[in-house]
C-alpha cells in the first residue's frame, strides 16, 4: 500500500516503472503491460510461468455501488492487494459550502450519503445550534429522534438488499425495497422528496409532522419486526450466505481503531462506540436502546450488527412514537443563521458510522470553512489489509459489507 | 406390458412412398426442421417462464404489457436482440469469439436429437444414449471456455476458468447419477430406460431403488444445476463479481446465442431428469382403475412436457432463492461431498440390484 496512494482520476501520477516481465502462455489483454496503473507493479513470472496480473474492478461494476474504481493485483483469483481510487464523483461540496448560507450548505450535506440525507442534515443543525445557543423544543427534539431512526432503518434496509445482490440473491433485493418502500413514502409525506431529503432546520424542523404519520410509524414498527424476522430466515440463516462471510475480510478491534473506522464497521469488530450513546446528541439519552457489537470483526459480524441495528432502532422508534409530546415544532424560525466567529464541531452516527461537520464563520452569513467528516472514507481505508488473501468473490462480500457510499467517499 | 410402436406414423408413410434413400434425406430434415422449432418455442416459453416466476418470487407481476400475459415479450426481446450491433472488440480472438456462441446451443440440441418425447417421438435412440449424451453435453463446456479465452477480457477469462473447473467436475457426479439408472434398467438407449418404469409411479427410478433412487435424484439435480451455469452454482457469470463472466464482452446475437443455449440447456437437463428418474413420456399410475384410465388417455408427449416443466420451475427456484457459491466452496461440494456421496449411492444401487432388493 505504501508504493500505491489512491489517485483520482484528475492528478494522474507519474507512472512508475513496471518490471520487465514476460508473459509467455498469457492471453494478449495482459501482455499489453502499458496500461498498468500508477504504483503497481507485477512480480516475476514464477518458474511453472504463472504470473500476477491486475484487473479494474469500476468504476463501472455492478457491485462497487456507484463509481468507486478498485485496481486489484490478483494471483488468479486470489487478492493480493486492492488499490481504491477515488474522485469520480468529487463535486467539492466543501469548496461550495464557503459560498453558500449556512441553510444552503445544509442542502449539499445530503447529497454525500444519501441515505442518510437527514442525519448528515442534523449534524449541520446542531453545529449552528452549538454556535448560536439555539434550543430546540420537546416536540421538535423527538420529531428528529423519529427521522433519523427512520432514515437508519432505511439505509440498512437498501444495504440488506444490495448485500444480497452482490451475494447472488437477486430475490433479497426486492424485499429489501419493498421495505425501505414504505419509508420512503413516509418521507415523500414529510418533506416532498423521496431522496435528497431536507427537513430539519437550526431549532427544529421546518415543518410539524404530517396528520396521521405516528400512527403510521407505529404500524411501520410492527410490519418491521415481522419482515427483519423474515428476513433472517431468508438470507441470515443460509448456509451459503454462512459459509460467505464467517471468518471473511476479518477486522481486528486495532485495525478498526487505527484506520478510523467507525459505526456497523468499528462495532462488528468489537469498539464499543455509538456516538448516539457516548456523546450523545438530541435526547437519545432518554431511550432504552442497546449497541450491537460483534465479537470476531467477519463480514458476518458486520452483516449481524446492522440487522440488529435496525432492531434496537424500531424500539427506539416504538418508545418515541408512544412520548412524543404536543406543541412547538422549531424554537425560532430564522431565514438566515449569522454564525458568530469561531469554529465548531459537531458529530452525529449516520447509518454508516461518525459523521462530523467542522464549521469555522468569520461572523458572517456563509461559513469561512467547512469540512466533513465522512464515515465512508474511514471504512474503506481498511478494505486493502482485509481483503489480501481472499478470493474475488471475497472481495465482493467485504465491499458489500462496508456499506460504502461513494458520494460521502468523495464529497 | 403393452407393446408400442417406435415409429412415428408420420415417418413411415414417408419410409412407405418414397424410396429408401430419399426417405432417410427426408426423415433427416424433417426431424431437423422439428427440433429447431421445438428450440425456439421452448426457448421463447422458457425466457417468458423465468421473467414470470422470478417476477412471482419477488413480489412483481413480470412482463404483463407485450400481448396477454406478456406472452409475446421474449419475441420483442429477441427481435431486440437481432437488431443490436454485434460488436466485436478490437483485441479479440475473431474465430474463437465467433465460433464460441455456437457450440453450446449445438450441445443441447445435439441431446435433444435423443430424447424421447413419446413413444415415437424421438430423432434417434442409440443403445449407449447415455452416453452419447455424456459427450455431446461437453460442447457447452467448450464453447464458454473458447468465449471466454477468445473475448481477451479478464473477466471473461476468470469467468471461463471457473467455468471448465465447475463443469468438469460436475459432469463427473451428474454422469454418475445416470450411469445408476442406467446399471439399474440394463439398458443405455434412453426409450428403453423410460420403458423400463411402466408399471406405478413406484416403478419410477426414484422410488424404485429404495433410497439409492431419491438419493440421485437429488444429487442428478444439483450438479445439473452447476452443468447449466445457473444460480446459486453460476459461477462463470456471477454478474455481480465479474459483470458478466465469459459472455462480458457479447452483444447482439452473440449474447443472445448463449442466451438462448442456457433455456434449451435447462429443457434438455429437466428432460434428462425426467426420463431417467420420473418416467419420461409414461404417464403417472396409482393402481386406482378408473384415474388410471384418464391419466393414461392424455398423450405422452403431454407427460413428459409437464414432468420436464416441474423440473424447469425446480430449476427456476433454485436460482430466485439461492445466493451465490464461492468458487473454493464449490469445488470442495463437488469433490468432497457430492463426489463420494454419488460413488457410494452407486455401490448402494448395485448391490440393491444384485440382491434383487428392487421394489416390485
Amino acid at each position: 500500500m505504501s508504493e500505491s496512494m489512491p489517485q483520482g482520476p484528475i492528478q494522474p501520477a507519474p507512472i512508475s516503472a513496471a518490471p520487465a516481465v514476460s508473459r509467455t502462455g498469457a492471453p494478449d489483454a495482459v501482455k499489453k503491460s502499458g496500461s498498468l496503473p500508477p504504483g503497481f507493479t507485477l512480480r516475476d513470472v514464477r518458474p511453472d510461468g504463472s504470473h500476477e496480473y491486475f484487473l479494474n474492478m469500476g468504476p463501472q461494476h455492478p457491485s462497487t455501488h456507484g463509481v468507486l474504481k478498485l485496481v486489484v493485483r490478483l494471483d488468479g483469483e486470489t487478492v493480493l492487494e486492492t488499490v481504491p481510487h477515488l474522485g469520480f464523483i468529487h463535486r467539492a461540496i466543501e469548496k461550495m459550502g464557503e459560498n453558500e448560507t449556512f441553510i444552503q450548505y445544509m442542502h449539499l450535506t445530503d447529497r454525500m450519503d444519501y441515505l442518510s440525507s437527514h442525519i448528515n442534515n442534523l449534524c449541520v443543525c446542531l453545529a449552528i445550534e452549538k454556535a448560536m445557543n439555539i434550543g430546540v423544543p420537546e416536540r421538535g427534539e423527538y420529531i428528529r429522534v423519529i427521522v433519523c431512526e427512520l432514515q437508519r432503518i432505511q439505509s440498512h434496509l437498501l444495504w440488506w438488499g444490495a448485500f444480497g445482490m452482490d451475494m447472488g440473491a437477486v430475490s433479497a433485493f426486492l424485499y429489501g425495497f419493498i421495505e425501505r418502500e414504505k419509508i420512503t413514502q413516509l418521507f415523500e409525506e414529510l418533506c416532498g422528496a423521496r431522496l435528497t431529503m431536507n427537513y430539519f432546520r437550526p431549532g427544529g424542523s421546518n415543518a410539524d409532522l404530517p396528520e396521521g404519520f405516528i400512527g403510521k410509524v407505529k404500524t411501520l414498527c410492527e410490519e418491521m419486526k415481522f419482515s427483519l424476522d423474515e428476513f433472517d430466515v431468508l438470507v441470515s440463516q443460509n448456509p451459503i450466505i454462512r459459509e460467505r462471510t464467517v471468518g471473511v475480510g476479518l477486522l481486528s478491534k486495532e485495525r478498526a481503531i487505527s484506520n478510523g473506522c467507525t459505526g456497523p464497521v468499528a462495532r462488528a469488530s468489537g469498539v464499543n462506540y455509538d456516538v448516539r450513546r457516548n456523546d450523545g446528541y438530541s435526547i437519545y439519552d432518554r431511550f432504552q436502546f442497546d449497541v450491537p457489537l460483534g465479537a470476531n470483526g467477519d463480514s458476518f459480524d458486520r452483516y449481524r450488527v446492522r440487522m440488529d441495528e435496525m432492531r434496537q432502532s424500531v424500539r427506539i422508534l416504538e418508545q418515541a412514537a408512544a412520548g412524543i409530546p404536543e406543541g412547538q415544532y422549531r424554537s425560532k424560525e430564522k431565514p438566515n443563521y449569522k454564525v458568530p466567529a469561531g469554529s465548531y464541531f459537531a458529530a452525529v452516527e449516520t447509518a454508516r458510522g461518525l459523521y462530523g461537520t467542522y464549521l469555522v464563520s468569520d461572523n458572517s452569513f456563509k461559513p469561512y470553512r467547512v469540512k466533513s467528516r465522512s464515515p465512508g472514507f474511514s471504512n474503506l481505508s481498511a478494505i486493502d489489509e482485509i481483503t489480501r488473501g481472499g478470493k474475488i468473490a471475497d472481495l465482493v462480500t467485504v465491499l458489500s459489507t462496508l456499506d460504502l457510499i461513494i458520494p460521502d467517499i468523495d464529497r | 406390458m403393452i407393446a408400442y410402436s417406435a415409429n412415428h406414423p408420420v415417418g413411415d408413410f414417408i419410409r412407405a412412398n418414397l424410396p429408401a434413400p430419399l426417405a432417410a434425406l427426408a426423415n433427416g430434415a424433417l426431424s431437423v426442421v422439428v427440433l429447431m422449432v421445438l428450440v425456439v418455442v421452448v426457448a421463447i416459453l422458457l425466457v417468458w417462464l423465468e421473467r414470470k416466476v422470478c417476477a412471482r418470487f419477488q413480489a412483481r407481476l413480470g412482463p404483463t404489457r407485450v400481448g396477454p400475459f406478456g406472452l409475446l415479450q421474449p419475441i420483442a426481446d429477441s427481435l431486440k436482440l437481432l437488431l443490436k450491433e454485434n460488436i466485436k472488440p478490437r483485441a479479440v480472438d475473431t474465430l474463437a469469439y465467433f465460433l464460441a456462441p455456437l457450440l453450446p446451443i449445438t450441445g443441447s440440441f445435439l441431446v435433444l436429437a435423443v430424447m424421447p418425447f413419446d413413444h415415437n417421438l424421438q430423432v434417434a435412440d442409440p443403445q449407449a444414449g447415455m452416453v452419447y449424451i455424456a459427450a455431446v453435453s461437453g460442447m457447452g463446456i467448450l464453447g464458454i471456455l473458447i468465449g471466454g479465452w477468445g473475448s481477451n477480457n479478464k473477466y471473461s477469462l476468470l469467468g471461463s476458468m471457473r467455468a471448465g473447473a465447475q463443469l468438469f467436475s460436475y459432469e463427473l457426479s451428474m454422469v454418475l447419477c445416470m450411469l445408476l439408472v442406467v446399471m439399474a434398467s440394463g439398458t443405455g438407449s434412453l426409450r428403453e430406460i423410460v420403458l423400463s418404469q411402466q408399471g406405478t409411479v413406484r416403478d419410477w427410478w426414484i422410488f424404485k431403488l429404495p433410497g439409492a433412487g431419491a438419493l440421485a435424484f437429488v444429487l442428478y439435480l444439483i450438479s445439473s444445476t452447476a452443468e447449466l451455469n445457473r444460480g446459486p452454482l453460476d459461477l462463470s457469470e456471477a454478474e455481480s463479481e465479474l459483470a458478466g463472466g465469459f459472455h462480458t464482452e457479447y452483444s447482439g446475437m452473440g449474447f443472445s446465442m448463449f442466451f438462448l443455449a442456457e433455456f434449451v440447456n435447462m429443457f434438455a437437463s429437466a428432460g434428462l431428469g425426467a426420463t431417467f428418474f420420473l418416467g419420461g413420456f409414461l404417464a403417472p399410475q396409482f393402481g386406482i382403475g378408473p384415474l388410471d384410465h384418464i391419466l393414461a388417455f392424455i398423450p405422452g408427449f403431454i407427460w413428459f412436457f409437464a414432468k420436464t416443466g416441474a423440473l424447469i420451475f425446480m430449476y427456476m427456484w433454485f436460482r430466485w432463492t439461492f445466493p451465490r457459491l464461492r468458487i473454493d466452496h464449490l469445488l470442495s461440494l463437488e469433490w468432497k461431498f457430492l463426489l463420494p456421496v454419488s460413488m457410494a449411492n452407486l455401490l448402494l444401487a448395485a448391490t440393491l440390484v444384485t440382491l434383487g432388493w428392487i421394489l416390485p
